[in-house]
């Protein structure tokens, strides 16, 4: 395989950062490589993509040293309009992707640009389209597509024309489980089927590893490790951590090698060691719990959207004061309008809502509560304090990085005299690196700790786990299972962790004690 | 309002038939004064709207938009229009207007002219409901690429923006204590805009905006659609140059306030009703 992407000593620094972002990085991505780029947030991984597409400098101006050549195309003499031809780029945000009204215009948009002929574009629209199996939504217009509809369409127009390499920033964030897994899995299939050379930046590594032929993980903007999957899962247990996906951590905690890059691999290896991969049962749904002086109850609450669906169907759920519960469910399950009516800002159609006191809301986009130009103009500095913000208090909120900017919005919707009877997250930790996650974990047992309850909607089993005592599933506007974590996460396949999957224990540690036992029972005369 | 696409005779017809058919609309409501053909006009457009799926929406917006444009106009008229013969009103000096009388010649053209105003609304408000953008950007990138491209992306930006402020109004209802100065609000509003929009230059430049070339010529087959909205259009403006050669449907404010007399301006209104109309009738082929 030749070389599709030639990174040669690359040093880069944003115009407004005396630090720079990448340095010294030197790559190459064959044709029909499958490559995972992982990091902590800041660790480079967006920069790198951009430095390929050509936004970088191109777009984003600054200091650039070294050398990027993508199919031969050098980044200094090409800009990215040349560099689209070859490699197609998909961003985070599926809404500041879509320029045109309809898919159809979409998909063939970046044809057009490139002067093709229109019969040809009509083909490559439709190719693209059956590729990803959006040819439905050819004729519809982009504003009414759902969150995972539009990311499919964005990659549709960064498919269209069928470029050599596709370069991924975070295309998951935003993706319930199951919309994630099927878009990784249609990476590896066009990686597959059409030789296209796939770099994905990605947190949620144990969703992508399986597909991966490579990974390489970026240190404050240096490569650290460039190895397979299960190397790069050694290096990690060893050196960072907070990259290793639970699997991986599991293995490594049991003293099993090798280190299984996906769920597959880990059960293959547990039968070569003798032991039987054991599912958890799928537990009976608990009836609903009674709590005698709720902090937040919803009773038979529902939400009917005039001349549309029921959003929430008879919900009946109470929270006890300090009780940490995570709402999980796919994208359109009611998760986020049911925090809404928690704190009023959407009223029910039928049933109440009803809290012990005050009922603090942080939203998807902690950005939006944020207007003032310091941080110190946001809270009092006691405040920031309390929040370990105090030394960013002349910091434009702004400036913050996305795990700053969170802390401050909580604090600002959890400030006041007396602590609020329920803290409710929507989706916190999109787009946060597992050791952000865990200080957020932290926090959150620091409020329950506190009186609050804390009702967190979330996507990520993982984070569940890690913060609550109790996992509530939303299914159409419904409660479908509402029990501890073991019951509810444990026995699932989607809406599961996954060590779970592996060894029917919910959390790494949990597992390797499971399967250390098992293995002794084995091993044992 | 924004475009969406529906099942209907006008959503199939290309782009550049449909524009046509809009403009022949509009010209025929500018070049009439009758009060009977600017109506007939208006029924056309709002018969039209709800035979292609989107009578609320043009409804809602004329009613709202027009209105009240034709509601100023007819006020206006009446303060600062110095023909007519009937005085129903003297308010005396009221600056800047100087001497106002109300006359019946004033307030009644003011009205025409309002009704004018609704109709040609009414047809913008079916232009921006039935007609494909992205269908337009392509027949004007030919021209200007860049300044069509640029006005639609303005016009997608309003969507996302209005969504974005949205979401800073429920984040702000979110914060205990007395809610942010709108001086704070408005310059978040603008930061977050410019956010927006360099992710979504972003966008463009991976997608080869910048090296773009002029767009190929599509060509396609003509469906019946685009035929009898092509035929409607021609008819629409024959009719309008027509009334206008043999002044049917003109309107003498200058004294007393004089009207074509007889059947021709009612007729022409019918005959404008029927045009516009027409194509409608088949709805063969119309799902896309």
């Amino acid at each position: 395989m030749s070389a599709l992407v030639e990174i040669d000593a690359l040093t880069y620094a944003y115009p407004t950062d005396e630090r720079p972002s990448l340095r010294d990085v030197s790559l190459t991505i064959r044709e029909g490589e499958f490559v995972v780029l992982c990091g902590l947030s800041a660790s480079g991984k967006s920069t790198l993509l951009r430095a390929c597409s050509g936004l970088v400098p191109h777009f984003h101006g600054g200091t650039f040293g070294g050398r990027v050549t993508v199919a031969g195309l050098d980044t200094r003499d090409h800009g990215p309009g040349e560099i689209a031809a070859v490699a197609g780029t998909l961003f985070q945000d599926p809404e500041t992707q879509t320029v045109l009204g309809t898919v159809r215009a979409e998909l063939g948009f970046g044809l057009e640009n490139r002067g093709w002929s229109a019969a040809a574009v009509a083909r490559g629209v439709e190719e693209a389209a059956l590729a990803l199996g959006i040819g439905p939504l050819l004729d519809r217009s982009t504003s009414e597509l759902s969150g995972g509809e539009l990311q499919r369409v964005a990659l549709g127009a960064a498919l269209a024309g069928r470029p050599q390499l596709v370069l991924l920033d975070e295309p998951t964030s935003q993706l319930d489980p199951v919309a994630g897994d099927e878009l990784v899995w249609l990476l590896r299939r066009l990686n597959e089927e059409w030789g296209t050379a796939i770099v994905l930046a990605e947190h949620r590594l144990e969703r992508c590893l399986p597909a991966a032929d490579r990974v390489v993980a970026l240190v404050d903007g240096a490569v650290a490790c460039d190895a397979a999957p299960r190397e790069f899962l050694e290096w990690a247990v060893e050196h960072e951590p907070s990259l290793a996906t639970p699997g991986a951590r599991m293995f490594s905690l049991a003293g099993l090698r090798p280190l299984p890059a996906g769920v597959k691999e880990a059960r293959a290896a547990l039968r070569a060691h003798g032991v039987e991969p054991e599912p958890a049962p799928v537990a009976d749904p608990a009836p609903p719990r009674k709590v005698k002086h709720p902090a937040l109850a919803f009773e038979r609450l529902w939400h009917e959207r005039r001349g549309g669906r029921a959003v929430l169907r008879g919900i009946e759920l109470a929270l006890a004061p300090g009780e940490r519960v995570a709402l999980m469910g796919r994208n359109g399950a009611g998760k986020s309008t049911l925090l809404r009516h928690a704190n009023g800002l959407m009223a029910p159609t039928r049933g109440r809502v009803r809290a012990a006191g005050r009922v603090a809301l942080l939203l998807q986009h902690p950005g939006d509560l944020l207007v003032a130009d310091r941080v110190a103009d946001e809270l009092p500095e006691e405040a920031l304090r309390a929040a370990c913000l105090v030394h960013l208090a002349d910091r434009h909120p702004r400036d913050l990085s996305g795990g700053e900017r969170q802390r401050l919005a909580l604090a600002i919707v959890t400030a006041g005299d007396e602590p609020p009877a329920a803290v409710c997250l929507d989706e916190p930790t999109r787009g946060m690196d597992r050791a952000h996650k865990a200080e957020l974990a932290e926090q959150l047992r620091a409020l329950g700790d506190g009186g609050s309850a804390v009702l967190v909607a979330t996507h990520d089993p993982e984070f569940a786990v890690a913060f609550a005592e109790r996992v509530v599933l939303m299914g159409e506007g419904e409660v479908i299972a509402d029990g501890d974590p073991h019951d509810v996460l444990a026995g699932g396949w989607y809406f599961a962790t996954e060590t779970a999957r592996i060894a029917g224990a919910l959390t790494p540690q949990e597992g390797a004690e499971r399967l250390r036992d098992r293995l002794k029972a084995v091993s044992a005369p | 309002m924004t475009y969406r696409r529906r099942a209907s005779p006008l959503h199939a017809a290309r782009a550049s038939v449909a524009c046509l058919w809009c403009a022949a609309l509009a010209v025929a409501a500018l070049a009439a004064e009758h009060p009977a053909v600017l109506a007939g006009v208006l029924l056309a457009a709002l018969g039209s709207a709800a035979a292609a799926g989107v009578g609320r929406d043009v409804l809602r917006f004329s009613a709202f938009v027009g209105l009240t444009l034709a509601l100023l106009i007819a006020v206006g008229n009446a303060l600062v229009s110095r023909e007519g013969l009937t005085v129903i009103a003297r308010l005396g000096e009221i600056p800047p207007f100087g001497q106002v009388d109300i006359t019946l010649e004033a307030l009644g053209y003011g009205a025409i002219l309002g009704l004018r105003a609704l109709a040609v609304i009414a047809c913008c408000a079916l232009y921006f409901s039935a007609v494909d953008p992205d269908e337009v950007l392509r027949l004007f990138r030919r021209f200007g690429f860049r300044s069509a491209l640029t006005a639609t992306l303005a016009t997608r930006m309003v969507g996302v923006l209005a969504a974005d402020g949205r979401r800073l109004a429920d984040g702000q209802r979110c914060r205990p204590g007395p809610p942010a100065s709108r001086l704070a609000l408005v310059r978040a509003v603008t930061a977050g805009a410019l956010d927006r929009a360099t992710d979504v230059a972003a966008a463009l430049e991976v997608r080869g905006y910048g090296t773009a070339r002029r767009p190929p010529h599509a060509r396609r087959p003509w469906s019946r659609h685009d035929v009898a909205f092509l035929a409607s259009a021609i008819a629409i403006l024959a009719l309008t140059v027509a009334a206008a050669a043999g002044g049917l449907a003109e309107v003498d404010a200058s004294g007393a306030l004089e009207l074509t007399p007889g059947a021709g301006p009612w007729l022409l209104a019918a005959a404008l009703l029927a045009a516009a109309l027409l194509p409608f009738a088949d709805r063969r082929g119309i799902v896309r």
